[in-house]
């Protein structure tokens, strides 16, 4: 293993690294929003909309992200829709996010019995304060497991960034490889950006995990004597 | 609206072609898939294992699976073969070892919680009745497994096949090349080309997984009742 | 003597498949009177509660409020529910908030009450049930019990009307029900309008002005407790006693 050359082309890397990670924060963060709206959308059940949106994830879950970005990057401009590398990255990683998103806030949402919304009801608070205040809540605590292995799961989608002519990792160890015949060292280095990248996440998320399950958020056990 | 440039799709073979090239994907995706049932299988029933060193290798390799993106376990066998083993392996040998690897470390994980998951007294009940070890596995605990174990199979199929859609990028002669060749072809012809085609991988690839989430989540459903 | 606060006429209701789950029941409650429920399960009582407190839609009658038609497709639905209070079987607090804030969330956002204001209210209700000490406590930290006497004291902060209760001690260990019960029979001393379902037949004797007795969605009786008890007219509501008498063997 080539150290003097793994010393001098690792800012390569780190920079590879930076911009991907710049692109990915603001896809999840589009992604997450998406998909609360969408599955507020399906949970109050507008008409129009929910079918829209039902569309939407059935398009997005069942097609490859580089697809997604082929068609963005390449396609879209012979309609005269002309957008950027970034901008295609970060639509894609959004477009393909959003859908799986989605489906943990739903599936965090339907969890929320729903004697939860009806002795809110009770209490006089209006179909949209018991969503706010009650429901999305729970929902939200109950859906982070899945929300966490989603954005790790959209950053290792990430990998494809080269397609759309971003200097991505990928892009940066297939140059130096071609260039140099340096492959352990990129193909070294490359996955060492990886792990610094998901390791230290992914255990941060699993914390998180835990604490949120020792919070016990959760329906309210009807088990007597509890 | 550009009126020239769906002909492409109906010029010459063109469309065939594109089907062709998602064969070739459909193929990796089903050998790896299969190949990753039986191996997982067997992964699944070591990891049950009491040896602390072996359940500790198994968690390195369902961890490094875990957080390396297939396309770096691509880029890892296809281009790190060719220098260490001297051999030039393709892109669809190398697309098949790496979704195996990363199929049997799926499978592998499903099966071990699926068997653990299973009442120790349905092993019990099976060994009162006088029966073997063998037996008990194959009449009681793995068809259950099985048949628990299908909508994430299926789950699992589906993600495989969206992801051979990288094996462009080392080479291997599938679909989106072909769509390029196509396009490049119809430069002057159809300068539009692109938009349809990419459009219709997109429908392509949408037909294909579609049905198979459908039938997992049917299956689900029937699974909870 | 006092205004009928609510009143109920013909009420019928039924689910899909023509299951009439109440038939043509008429009802009616003056202010400050409580009236019990009882009968067999599955005969309709908690639904009926669950139509008093527009949870429900009903198929045809009218309920009365304070002599005005509710109904649960009204647009003020949510300003009728605050006034009438409901409690349940399975407490339901809100489990992401503290006991203090599960007494504070609907007064602060649904009445726009004071903050000062409401809090104090909620810590001398608090005290009321002998729970002070857990005002920041999370809901799944408390027993059955307790929870349930916030469960109350979270519907009382609403300063409602009336009271629904709907078996509120089914689910507690037999030595909680007392704990649960002593507030409600004490609220009945203070001069609550309340509509409890319960099994408990003995509070139900100290604790009703009325008892209604319910059986396949229709009253079949109505009397007061020591005659309901006592001398029961019809023979339905003689059976239904006597399944909690045992014969020593």
């Amino acid at each position: 293993m080539d150290i003097e050359f793994i010393r001098s082309y690792y800012p390569m890397y780190v920079t590879a690294a930076k911009m991907t990670l710049g692109i990915a924060f603001f896809g999840i963060i589009l992604s997450l929003i998406i998909g609360l709206v969408c599955s507020m959308i399906k949970k109050m059940n507008i008409p129009v909309l929910k079918t829209i949106v039902n569309i939407y994830i059935e398009l997005s879950r069942n097609t490859p992200l580089l697809i997604q970005l082929f068609f963005l990057y390449f396609g879209l401009p012979k309609m005269g829709i002309v957008l950027s590398s970034r901008t295609c990255a970060t639509l894609g990683l959004a477009f393909l996010g959003g859908s799986y998103m989605s489906e943990a806030f739903r599936t965090g949402i339907d969890n929320v019995a729903s004697i939860q919304t009806e002795s809110a009801l009770s209490l006089g608070f209006t179909r949209w304060q018991v969503f706010v205040h009650i429901i999305m809540p729970q929902a939200i605590a109950t859906s982070i497991p899945v929300l966490c292995a989603n954005i790790i799961f959209l950053i290792k989608e990430t990998s494809v960034f080269s397609a759309v002519a971003l200097a991505d990792l990928m892009y940066v160890a297939k140059d130096l490889i071609g260039i140099h015949y340096k492959t352990d060292e990129a193909l070294f280095m490359l996955v060492i950006s990886y792990l610094i990248i998901l390791l230290p996440i992914s255990l941060i998320f699993g914390w998180l995990e835990r604490r949120m399950r020792y919070a016990g958020f959760g329906n309210t056990s009807t088990v007597p004597g509890n | 609206m550009q009126d020239s440039g769906i002909q492409v799709l109906f010029q010459g073979t063109n469309f065939l072609r594109l089907w062709e090239g998602l064969w070739v994907s459909l193929k990796i995706a089903l050998i790896s898939m299969l190949l990753s049932m039986i191996l997982g299988i067997i992964l699944g029933m070591i990891m049950t294992s009491k040896s602390k060193i072996i359940r500790f290798i198994c968690r390195v390799y369902l961890e490094i699976v875990r957080i390396l993106p297939q396309l770096v376990l691509l880029f890892i066998v296809y281009f790190g073969a060719a220098k260490h083993l001297g051999m030039n392996l393709s892109g669809e040998i190398s697309a098949v070892m790496v979704f195996t690897f990363w199929g049997t470390a799926e499978m592998g994980d499903l099966v071990r919680s699926a068997l653990i998951s299973i009442p120790a007294h349905q092993y019990e009940s099976g060994y009162g009745l006088g029966m073997t070890k063998l037996q008990i596995y194959r009449y009681i605990i793995i068809p259950q497994t099985i048949r628990r174990l299908l909508p994430s199979l299926i789950n699992l199929l589906t993600r495989m096949i969206k992801t051979t859609s990288l094996i462009v990028l080392i080479g291997v002669v599938e679909v989106v090349k072909v769509g390029k060749q196509i396009i490049d072809a119809s430069r002057y012809s159809n300068p539009t080309a692109a938009l349809w085609v990419y459009g219709t991988i997109f429908v392509m690839y949408f037909l294909i997984c579609y049905p198979f989430s459908k039938i997992s989540s049917y299956l689900e459903k029937k699974i909870k009742d | 003597m006092s205004e009928e606060i609510l009143k109920v006429e013909s009420l019928v209701k039924s689910y899909e498949k023509d299951q009439k789950v109440l038939h043509n029941i008429s009802f009616s409650l003056q202010r400050g009177e409580v009236v019990v429920i009882v009968g067999p399960s599955g005969c309709g009582k908690s639904t009926f509660l669950r139509c008093l407190n527009l949870l429900e839609p009903i198929d045809s009658g009218n309920i009365l409020f304070k002599g005005h038609p509710i109904n649960i497709k009204d647009k003020n639905v949510h300003e009728t529910r605050q006034q009438i209070g409901m409690v349940f079987q399975s407490y339901e607090l809100f489990p992401n908030k503290t006991i203090l804030g599960n007494l504070e969330l609907a007064p602060l956002k649904v009445q726009k009450r004071g903050k000062q204001e409401v809090e104090e209210e909620a810590l001398k209700l608090l005290e009321r049930v002998n729970l002070t000490e857990k005002r920041d406590v999370y809901p799944r930290q408390l027993s059955g019990g307790q929870k349930q006497r916030v469960a109350i004291i979270r519907a009382l902060i609403m300063h409602p009307e009336i009271l629904l209760l709907d078996e509120i001690t089914a689910a507690l260990d037999p030595e909680m029900v007392r704990e649960v019960l002593q507030v409600v029979l004490q609220l009945a001393k203070d001069g609550m309008t309340m509509v409890i379902v319960t099994h408990e037949m003995e509070f139900a004797r100290a604790v009703a002005d009325q008892v209604v007795f319910i059986d396949q969605g229709g009253i079949v009786e109505e009397a007061e407790p020591k005659d309901f008890f006592e001398k029961p007219k019809t023979e339905r509501a003689k059976q239904f006693l006597d399944t909690f008498h045992y014969e020593t063997v």
